[in-house]
Parts: structure tokens; C-alpha cells; sequence
């Protein structure tokens, strides 16, 4: 048997499909943050809500998302919402799909930071005169984001590594593109090592940013991200 | 002949020395006291002598066994030398006896049956026979401190270290420890402690080491060194203690 | 015409359960030998070992499962060994998973206070054995909640083994899927299915959690995951 010759060489040739593999990737990724981290505060609040009605909706929702995989979540959004008549293309599937799921994680994070909250800060920021959106804003979010900093950016990493599964349905990101360099190249086990390495790099770049951001959100200390 | 000997030894953390040259020799049954301020090197010092600590320069000898040496024999060195921590140190998952005979079966391959012979009667050493089937958080301080002495006895230690064992004990449970410790004195064991018990030190120990700076700055015989220290920073030291 | 959708489906969807729950058990076990190798390491007194598990942890963390299993189906196969799907799908599983177990074990190791090693060292210990009968045995009691907790996410990820075309729930759900065209009865059965397997190991873990942080006085750690 002829020992394999490995040959980057023709998969380095699509580096211009690679770059905007990553740079939908990343798109996908700051998509998920922001919407995660927004739509999860609202349903963290939510969570602590006195109706016992909303309170079991959110459960629900957080434990039906955590306990299924993102790839059967993804098929029931792209397959399943167009025989309710609502068709969308991969990519916006792909999209709805993966905010729902990280919104999930999200308030669960975000819910245990609000919860660890002593109470007096909260009665602190009234005794002061600030507005209840200040009051949360300030007493509550900051401190509890900060408290689950590490836990939160170590989720937004899975995210990343995530959305290489978009690509089940079509949608356009790294690995999808790196499924079409290995048909035309015939390239199969490079192409997958040079976009391994690439999310490797990513990982790298997203842990660097999470540091500096935490320099910037919560300049009073050194966090650990 | 001494069966433990410290020979010039220094050791320092980075740039910060914290023993200096400090030689020591003990003979069998002597029971030697360690004063000194906290930060003066007294506990490296004891850690040293069964090698929890290296240190970077300097002989230390205990009944033959080169501890300073790279390829000494840590097994036999820890059988030969027991050592009981301030804050006790038990195993959480075992029994008080279970404590003693771990330490027997695994280390020493004593068979089981026999190892727990010798666990109860080192339990009864220390009078707590009855406790033998206890957990460590059902004791009390004191007691759990009783059984971290009885297992290192079990051993059979020929020299035995005591790192501040009272210090976090209430005074009430101070006493029980220190009669313990008295009993093993006066059997003729080989001690070093090091303690702020000055009263223990002046009754119990044969000589007194008072530490500072890393160094030995001034030893002698307990009545002594008590009643007429020659340095100022030990007169100054007993004058704040006593 | 497309058939629709019936019992007969429900129980080729719950017969590649079967496959979905051997494949999780074959990465638990594949996963926690290597895994438990790692920890040790990763605690290991050796500098190199510990570099060696920390290098291993960080690079199988910092790539997706899809490449992991892609690299370990193609890259057999470039060795001239044509492996049935499971085969690779059990080994890239396992590959990952003692990635992420190995991390929540030393966690767990390292949870252990000092003294302990002291103790042990002071009683002439060797580390194998400080290991063997006082770090490990503490430790596991920590250990259980986290480890329970990822077999949730274990079992979410042999979904993925249907990328490479094994046929486990989420692929004989695709598959159920062509023939009958009812997408929401389909994938809402595979997703109960689903839900079935991991729930309990949820509750279970949540629970052991909450009183383990209870009886420690500490904060209980949320599982992440995707």
C-alpha cells in the first residue's frame, strides 16, 4: 500500500471561502451572545416572577431546550415550522434555532448570578433614590454577571464550537464551507484539519476578547475569564 | 550519638530566606521545644526533618536515613518519623480506627486483623478506645488531635514532630493533647515541638530552641533560658508571652 | 403518496434509541478510562505530565465534536481501515468526552484541601496511594453531580454520529422523516424520545448538586452545555 501523501495545499487555496466561512461563524456567534445574553436576562427576571404560570413557562422552556440536542432543534425549526406554514431559508433557520438554544443556557447561568444577589444591595440602591431600572441595572446585573463571568464566556465557547452543527441544515459558516472544499478537493481529512485548527484559533481569539472585556465591564478587578 | 541531626541547613521561598545555617543535634528520648515568632522559621524547620519541605542546603540525618539526600527513601523516612499537624489532618471517610489502620496496611502491609490490634491499643493510648468506631466529624478537636497522634504511633515513629498541635484547640481541650504528648516524653520518645504552650515547654522539654530570623538565636536548658535569657529579642519575646 | 406517520415509526424511532443510548454508554466508558487517566496526570507532580493533559484538555475543548468526528471517520480511513460508522463515532465520542471529564475530575481533585495530601504524605504514603485510598475516594463524592450532569450533554451529542451517517434517534428521525413528510410529529417524537433519556439524569444531577453544595456550604455550579 502507498503510504497518504497529505496535501494542504489545495484546501489553503479556498482561503477566501475559509475567511468568510469565519466570518459568518463569527456572526452567528455574536448573534447568539447578544440575543443570549439579552432575551436570557428577561427570562431570568421572569423566572422570579410571582405568577406561578410564567414561572412554570420558563422552566419549561429552559428544561425542553437543555435536555434535546441542538441538531433535533435545528431539524424542528428548518423541517417541522414549514408545515405550519412558516418557511425560512438555513441560514435564518440555523439562526432562530441557535438563540433559542442558547437563550436557555443563558438564563440559566444569568438566573443563578441574579439569584446569588445579596438582598441588601438591592435595598441599598432603593435607600439611595435610584429608579428600579437603575437599581437592577446596576445593584443586580453588573454584580451578577460579573459572579458568573467565567461560567457565561465558557458557554458562549460552546456556542462557537456549536454552530459548526448549523451546517446540518445548509447554513453557511466554517464547516460548511469546509464541506465543500472537501468535495471538490477530495481532500476530506486535511480540509477538516486545517478548519480544526481555525476553531482552535477562534477559541484563542474568543477567550482573549472575553478577558479584555472583562478589563472593560468590571474594571474595579483583574476577572478570571 | 544523636539519632537526628541538622547540619547548616538554609532554605528560602524565591528570594526570601527562611533558614539560615541552623545545625541541631537531638539524642533518643530528648524532647526539644521550638519558641520563636511566627514567621521565624520554627514549623519549616520541623517540616524539613521529615522532608514535607526541601530544603537547598545543608545535611539533615535521622536514624541513618539521609533525608537531604535526592534519593532518599521517603517510605522509611515517614515510618521512622511521625509528625501531627495543627489542624489534625484525619481522613474524613474513615474511622478513627479506619484512620490508624490505612496508615498500617497500605504503608506498612501489616495484614488487617493484626492492624487493627494495633490501632485499638494505640487508641488506648490515648484513651479513646471507645472512639474507635467514630468518623472524625464526630469528634471533638482535642479528640480528633488524640487520634492523629495515635496514628502516627502506630507507626512505631522513633522520633516524633509536633507542629503547633494545640493552637487551634480550645483551651479546655488543650489540656487532654498536652497530657498526651507529656505521657510520650516521659517514655522515653524523641521529640521536637514546636509550641507556644511555654508552660509545656518549661515542664516537659530538656532544652529549649528559641528561633528568630531563621536562625537558632538561642537555646539552652528550659529553667535557663526561661529565667535568664542573654539575648534582648528573647527577653523581649518571654516578656510579651508571660 | 407519502405514508404517514405511525407505531410502526415510533418504534424504529425508539429501536435507534437503543443505539443512541449504547453509543453514550460506549463514550462514558471510553471517556472516563482515558479521562481518568488525564486528571491524574493533570494533577501529576511531573511538570511534563501535567503540560501534556493540560495541551490534550485544551486542543479536544477547542474543537468542535462535528470535526472531532469528521477527522476520526476520514482519518481511519486514510490508514486503509474502513470503520463501521459506530465504531467511529464511539471513538471520536469518547475522545471528546475525556476531554470534558477529565476537566470536571481535576476540578474535583483539586477541591480536595492540601492537609489531605499532607496527612497522607506524613503516614509515608506513596502518591499512587495518597491517590488510591485518600484524594480519589473524597473526590468522587464531589465528582457525581458534574459527572451525571455531562452524560447529558453525552447523549445530546451522539446526535451528532447521524453527520457521519450512523443511525441512531436523530438520524432515523430524518430518515422517518423522508418517508412520511410530517416533520412536527416526526422530530417532536425524536425530541421527546430525547427528552426521556435526559431528564431524569438532569433532575438527578440538579438534585444531587443542590444537596452536595448544601452540606459544603457553597454555591451549586450551573451545567453548561449546547
Amino acid at each position: 500500500m502507498d503510504a497518504y501523501v497529505f496535501q494542504f495545499g489545495p484546501v489553503l487555496a479556498y482561503w477566501p471561502q475559509l475567511a468568510i466561512g469565519v466570518v459568518h461563524t463569527v456572526l452567528y456567534c455574536f448573534l447568539g451572545i447578544v440575543t443570549g445574553v439579552v432575551f436570557g436576562t428577561a427570562l431570568a427576571r421572569l423566572a422570579g416572577s410571582r405568577f406561578m404560570i410564567v414561572r412554570a413557562l420558563v422552566t419549561g422552556y429552559v428544561d425542553v431546550i437543555r435536555n434535546t440536542p441542538l441538531l433535533v432543534q435545528l431539524f424542528f425549526v428548518y423541517l417541522g415550522l414549514p408545515a405550519l406554514g412558516l418557511s425560512l431559508s438555513p441560514g435564518v433557520a440555523a439562526a432562530v434555532a441557535l438563540v433559542a438554544n442558547t437563550t436557555s443556557y443563558t438564563t440559566e447561568i444569568l438566573r443563578a448570578g441574579i439569584t446569588a444577589v445579596p438582598r441588601s444591595n438591592i435595598e441599598a440602591g432603593i435607600a439611595l433614590g435610584f429608579t428600579p431600572r437603575q437599581v437592577f441595572r446596576y445593584f443586580v446585573f453588573l454584580p451578577a454577571l460579573e459572579r458568573v463571568y467565567p461560567a457565561l464566556t465558557s458557554q458562549f465557547i460552546l456556542l462557537m464550537l456549536a454552530t459548526s452543527i448549523l451546517s446540518a441544515i445548509g447554513a453557511e459558516e466554517l464547516t460548511s464551507t469546509a464541506n465543500s472544499i472537501q468535495s471538490f478537493t477530495f481532500r476530506s481529512f486535511e480540509t477538516y484539519a486545517v478548519v480544526a485548527v481555525m476553531y482552535l484559533v477562534l477559541v484563542v481569539l474568543f477567550r482573549l476578547m472575553f478577558w479584555a472585556l472583562a478589563k472593560v465591564l468590571f474594571p474595579h478587578q483583574s476577572a478570571k475569564a | 550519638m544523636s539519632i537526628v541531626t541538622l547540619n547548616s541547613v538554609s532554605k528560602s521561598y524565591g528570594t526570601v530566606p527562611v533558614l539560615r545555617e541552623v545545625s541541631l543535634a537531638l539524642t533518643p528520648g530528648e524532647v526539644v521545644a521550638l519558641i520563636g515568632r511566627s514567621g521565624s522559621g520554627k514549623s519549616t524547620l520541623l517540616r524539613c526533618v521529615n522532608a514535607l519541605e526541601r530544603v537547598q542546603s545543608g545535611k539533615i540525618v535521622v536514624d541513618g536515613i539521609e533525608v537531604t539526600s535526592p534519593s532518599a527513601d521517603l517510605r522509611k523516612l515517614r515510618q521512622t518519623v511521625g509528625i501531627v499537624f495543627q489542624s489534625y489532618n484525619l481522613f474524613p471517610h474513615y474511622t478513627a480506627e479506619g484512620n490508624i489502620t490505612i496508615a498500617l496496611t497500605v504503608v506498612k502491609k501489616v495484614p488487617k486483623r493484626e492492624a487493627v490490634e494495633i490501632a485499638r491499643a494505640a487508641l488506648e493510648r490515648v484513651g479513646l478506645a471507645d472512639k474507635a468506631a467514630s468518623f472524625p466529624h464526630q469528634l471533638s478537636g482535642g479528640q480528633q488531635q488524640r487520634v492523629s497522634i495515635a496514628r502516627s504511633l502506630a507507626l512505631s515513629p522513633k522520633v516524633m514532630l509536633f507542629d503547633e498541635v494545640t493552637s487551634a484547640l480550645d483551651p479546655e481541650l488543650k489540656d487532654e493533647v498536652l497530657g498526651v504528648m507529656e505521657g510520650l516524653a516521659a517514655g522515653g520518645m524523641t521529640m521536637i515541638l514546636v509550641t507556644h504552650e511555654m508552660t509545656f515547654a518549661r515542664d516537659v522539654a530538656h532544652r529549649v530552641v528559641f528561633m528568630h530570623g531563621g536562625r537558632i538565636h538561642e537555646e539552652g536548658p528550659p529553667k535557663k533560658l526561661f529565667s535568664a535569657p542573654e539575648t534582648p529579642e528573647l527577653k523581649q519575646f518571654i516578656k510579651r508571652i508571660f | 403518496m407519502f405514508q404517514t406517520f405511525n407505531w410502526f415509526d415510533v418504534l424504529f424511532l425508539l429501536k435507534a434509541a437503543g443505539w443512541t443510548v449504547l453509543l453514550t454508554i460506549v463514550a462514558f466508558v471510553g471517556g472516563s478510562l482515558l479521562g481518568g487517566i488525564i486528571a491524574v496526570m493533570r494533577v501529576s507532580a511531573l511538570a511534563p505530565l501535567r503540560v501534556a493533559a493540560i495541551a490534550y484538555i485544551q486542543v479536544l475543548q477547542g474543537i468542535p465534536l462535528l470535526m472531532q468526528l469528521f477527522l476520526t471517520y476520514f482519518g481511519l480511513s486514510l490508514f486503509g481501515i474502513s470503520v463501521p460508522g459506530f465504531f467511529a463515532a464511539g471513538l471520536a465520542l469518547s475522545l471528546h468526552s475525556s476531554a470534558f471529564l477529565s476537566d470536571i475530575w481535576r476540578g474535583c481533585l483539586e477541591s480536595i484541601p492540601r492537609a489531605q495530601w499532607e496527612g497522607s504524605a506524613a503516614i509515608g504514603m506513596s502518591r499512587f496511594e495518597q491517590l488510591r485510598y485518600i484524594i480519589v475516594p473524597q473526590a468522587v463524592r464531589v465528582a457525581i453531580p458534574p459527572t451525571v450532569g455531562f452524560i447529558v450533554s453525552m447523549v445530546k451529542n451522539t446526535s451528532l454520529a447521524s453527520i457521519i451517517g450512523f443511525v441512531e434517534l436523530a438520524r432515523a428521525g430524518q430518515i422517518v422523516n423522508d418517508a412520511t413528510f410530517q416533520p412536527i410529529k416526526v422530530f417532536g417524537t425524536v425530541a421527546l424520545i430525547y427528552f426521556a433519556l435526559c431528564i431524569p439524569l438532569s433532575i438527578l444531577s440538579r438534585h444531587m448538586e443542590r444537596s452536595l453544595a448544601r452540606r459544603l456550604n457553597v454555591h451549586r455550579n450551573v451545567e453548561l452545555g449546547i
